[in-house]
């Protein structure tokens, strides 16, 4: 099959970019669309020219590191699916395709599809932790968590990091991201001495970078992992409890 | 530079080893440590509990990733689980048992010591990973979890979901980001280390690239902590991240460090097989799968009809049929080799007739459609994803393909190379598995390592240079290293020839895995070896790297690590030929009993193997660490 693509250049964040078409032939529909990027490259630098830069890494669809928006949707037109994972079977022959890299003030463009996500991992710096030094664990099973819990918090902790939820919010938000690492640790009985001062900190981090959440729900559509926007209703209802439960207990020194 | 293989294996009986181990090193007062600095390269599992554990005893920690954060290492890949002796089943597990496990699933070639430390430090790992908030697959009870894995017969592996690896590098992961926001990690991201600085025989530093700026700088500590993962994209096809690389350790074998057993790589039994020509890399399916998968292959030569339409007195359920005692669950060694002598003797499946069955029907008709998607329902949608079929309805595809790599650096029981002051974790280093690792066990051994080993030895090191500063880095030594990093990357940028990095490493992949990978032989390694050097020479003929050294350039990076690809794949095979017997993943078909299996010759070959660089590979220095076996009795492994 062959497709024609509409690629953003930019040489960092100080350019202001632009489009390129390049037109690629002779592909076969069972590989992926990074695959495809692969091919168009390897033809590009014989020809003399300069690879189109994006980022992969596991190709599997867990580590984040992918990301592109493929026809103005985040991570392209399947549902739950990294980057990565998609494949060419899921266009047809002939299309056209724009390919540019996440859109948000928070991530600025270090060249071509590649951004900078720091700003994430200083979120969890912040708090999207437990406090337990290496070696001051008690057994595993003394700490019973009901099944139930665990689910949720799996289904929170699922999250990939790759910042699909940020490029889709019209605001650039990252409630997404921060409410399934806030909801991961607070469901868990090991998270709850830090349950309302993590969601402060975590929070107010958060707010220094990204834009804020109005429930337009975009997030969940463009999540690889569908987390779901829930989480970010648990976030709010931690945040604003925090206000009040992280008050000084009587008799405590400041 | 002298070259001394002293494996320091502690006094006392096998239990006692570790206790007396720590008894007797010497520590660095809580007050001493922050006069410390340590480096750590790579932050997967090994990398990112290390440097956590570091800083929470209070050591400075510089630490080093090439990914845009730490947790991008391809550790978040592992899929099934993490073993640990903590017998919450009651079938009879031990400390024991998995030691005695470990060392016979290795084929008994590793290092007694280090697997019962590994096996005793296992039941800390599982607690610490669950106080860390690490959702680990609960009981409704609320207690935790656990599933089989291969070459076990007791329950004791700890998993989350499909996504234990993951779960387990967040855990690790937030544990090295508290210590970032406390302060005293300093972490560097988008930096790849491209040389270790050796001073006075002992490492001193690091050299780094900055992948955005191109800026070479170095690193002045007084410990180098090398966490890199392994080599098994010298493949080209293999499970392994696109980035992942041997260049690190590579570096250090080339200042110094012994490189062991660099031919022991492991071919998973259970990949989804290469379905074009374009294929980038190959998908794991996790051997969990063989907990309630069955693996099959049509009866008949050339059955091409489709799977369901085949009767079940047609097919051959050939592991259970060859080794009953443990039928799907054999080691992965043993499986691949079943999976290979199967399709090459006409009985593969599929459009490209590349793969093996592995049914899950019996088991959803066993259990519900439900019990199975609760179980393995994220793998069976990536499977679905990558080749459009119904694993619900119709048998997964499934071949072996280069996984992990059992060799690295050779390490002390300190976790030390053969540099002082340089020490390598988890992957990067050779140690626990022996020839062959047993699934569940690569999670264990990088927590292990980073967490509870490496924290408690390298304070015997570190002792000696209390209130000692680091070497400055206007210091030759650095200026030297500086200029030898700059130097190479001037050599690949201005080569300018017509050939892409990608297409030498799919050759010397090509190479690797016809003739170094699941079977070996003379004939096939000596071809092997002729063709890589030529291959090499044209790289740094006709090797065509676009783009600039100041700025962003993965053709540069990539370049850079098939460069030292070369030199490893020549090692790899030169240790190939040089080892005259099979053992685990190492199968030389000149060496095999009668029904196939491997023969391993315990009077000549009883040993580790572990090279010094000499400038090229095929001059390298062989050197040998005994193994010595006073608990186990060595038997040939069966599993029937």
């Amino acid at each position: 099959m062959k497709v024609t693509l509409k690629v953003w250049r930019q040489s960092g964040a100080e350019d202001p970019g632009r489009f390129e078409t390049h037109k690629v032939d002779e592909l076969s529909p069972d590989m992926s669309f990074l695959e495809m990027l692969d091919v168009l490259n390897d033809r590009i630098s014989v020809a003399g020219g300069e690879p189109i830069e994006f980022e992969s890494d596991c190709r599997e669809g867990i580590c984040g590191t992918c990301g592109l928006v493929i026809n103005g949707q985040p991570h392209g037109p399947e549902e739950r699916t990294a980057t990565c994972q998609l494949h060419m079977r899921k266009f047809s022959d002939g299309d056209v395709i724009t390919v540019e890299p996440w859109r948000a003030k928070a991530f600025s463009v270090i060249k071509d599809l590649i951004v900078d996500r720091s700003p994430f991992d200083s979120i969890i710096a912040a708090g999207g932790f437990i406090s337990v030094p290496t070696g001051s664990a008690s057994d595993a099973n003394l700490i019973p968590v009901p099944k139930e819990a665990a689910d949720a918090a799996m289904d929170a902790a699922a999250c990939i990091g790759c910042g699909a939820c940020v490029a889709a919010c019209p605001n650039s938000a990252a409630q997404l991201f921060t409410a399934a690492k806030v909801a991961h640790l607070n469901l868990l009985p090991q998270g709850q001495p830090e349950r309302y001062i993590r969601v402060t900190k975590m929070v107010d981090t958060m707010e220094q970078f990204f834009g804020s959440c109005t429930n337009h729900g975009e997030c969940e559509r463009a999540c690889p992992k569908a987390i779901s926007v829930d989480f970010i209703a648990m976030l709010n209802r931690d945040y604003i409890s925090s206000k009040i439960k992280n008050r000084r207990l009587a008799g405590q020194q400041r | 530079m002298t070259f001394t293989l002293d494996p320091k294996i502690p006094e006392g009986s096998l239990e006692e080893k570790w206790d007396n181990h720590r008894f007797s090193n010497r520590l660095v007062n809580p007050a001493n440590k922050r006069k410390y600095n340590i480096i750590v390269v790579g932050t997967g599992l090994a990398g990112a509990s290390a440097a956590a554990t570091f800083a929470e005893l209070g050591y400075n920690v510089t630490a080093f990733t090439y990914h845009d954060s730490p947790r991008r290492a391809h550790s978040i890949a592992a899929q099934g689980g993490i073993n640990a002796a903590k017998n919450y089943r009651n079938d009879g597990d031990s400390i024991w048992r998995l030691f005695y496990d470990t060392v016979k699933g290795g084929d008994f070639r590793s290092r007694e010591a280090n697997v019962h430390r590994l096996s005793q430090v296992s039941v800390e790992i599982i607690d610490q990973c669950a106080a860390q908030g690490v959702p680990f697959a609960r009981e409704y009870g609320g207690l935790l979890d656990n599933r089989s894995f291969g070459g076990a017969q007791v329950s004791r592996t700890f998993y989350a979901r499909g996504q234990t690896g993951q779960q387990l590098l967040l855990g690790a992961y937030q544990a090295l980001m508290r210590q970032v926001g406390l302060g005293k990690i300093d972490l560097h991201t988008r930096t790849e280390m491209l040389d270790i600085v050796v001073k006075d025989e002992r490492a001193v530093g690091i050299i780094t690239r900055n992948l955005v700026t191109g800026e070479v700088k170095s690193w002045s500590s007084h410990a180098v902590v090398l966490a890199t993962g392994g080599y098994s994209n010298v493949y080209y096809l293999s499970t392994n991240a696109m980035y992942s690389n041997a260049s690190a350790i590579w570096r250090a074998h080339r200042k110094g460090a012994g490189f062991a057993n660099p031919s022991f790589t492991q071919i998973h039994p259970t990949c989804i097989p290469a379905d074009n020509e374009f294929q980038s890399k190959l998908t794991l399916m996790s051997e969990s799968l063989r907990n309630d998968g069955r693996i099959w292959v049509p009866a008949q030569t050339d059955d091409l009809r489709t799977p369901n339409t085949i009767s079940e007195n047609e097919r051959d359920y050939y592991l259970e049929r060859r080794y009953p005692a443990f039928g799907n669950l054999v080691p992965r060694d043993v499986a691949s080799r079943a999976a290979k002598k199967e399709v090459d003797a006409g009985r593969g499946v599929g459009q490209l007739r590349n793969g093996v069955y592995l049914d899950l029907s019996h088991a959803i008709e066993r259990l519900g459609r439900e019990t199975i998607e609760a179980r393995y329902g994220n793998l069976l949608e990536m499977y679905h994803r990558i080749t459009d079929e119904n694993p619900y309805t119709d048998p997964m595809r499934i071949y072996p393909a280069p996984h992990y790599t059992m060799g690295g650096l050779w390490v002390d029981y300190n976790l030390m190379t053969t540099v002082p002051g340089l020490y390598a974790i988890g992957e990067a280093n050779y140690s626990d598995h022996g020839s062959n690792r047993l699934g569940a066990s690569a999670l264990m051994q990088g927590l292990a390592d980073g967490y509870f080993v490496l924290p408690n030895t390298i304070g015997e090191y570190l002792a000696d240079y209390l209130n000692s500063d680091t070497v400055p880095i206007d210091d030759p030594s650095f200026i030297e290293a500086e200029r030898e990093v700059n130097d190479s990357i001037d050599r690949m940028l201005s080569v300018n020839g017509s050939k892409t990095v990608d297409w030498f490493h799919r050759e010397l992949g090509r190479i690797m895995i016809d003739e170094c990978g699941m079977e070996r032989s003379r004939p096939g390694l000596e071809k092997a070896l002729s063709k890589i050097p030529e291959l090499r020479q044209e790289f740094y003929r006709d090797v065509r790297v676009p783009g600039e050294g100041e700025s962003l350039n993965s053709s540069l990076e990539k370049a850079g690590r098939i460069a030292d690809f070369f030199e490893l794949a020549e090692l790899m095979c030169r240790d190939a030929i040089d080892r005259e017997e099979s053992c685990g993943a190492h199968f030389r078909i000149e060496h095999q009993t009668p029904e196939g299996e491997a023969k391993r010759n315990d009077a000549d070959f009883s040993f580790v193997s572990v090279y010094q660089h000499t400038g090229d590979p095929s001059t390298a220095i062989l050197h040998q660490e005994d193994l010595t076996f006073e608990n186990v009795t060595l038997g040939q492994r069966s599993y029937k």
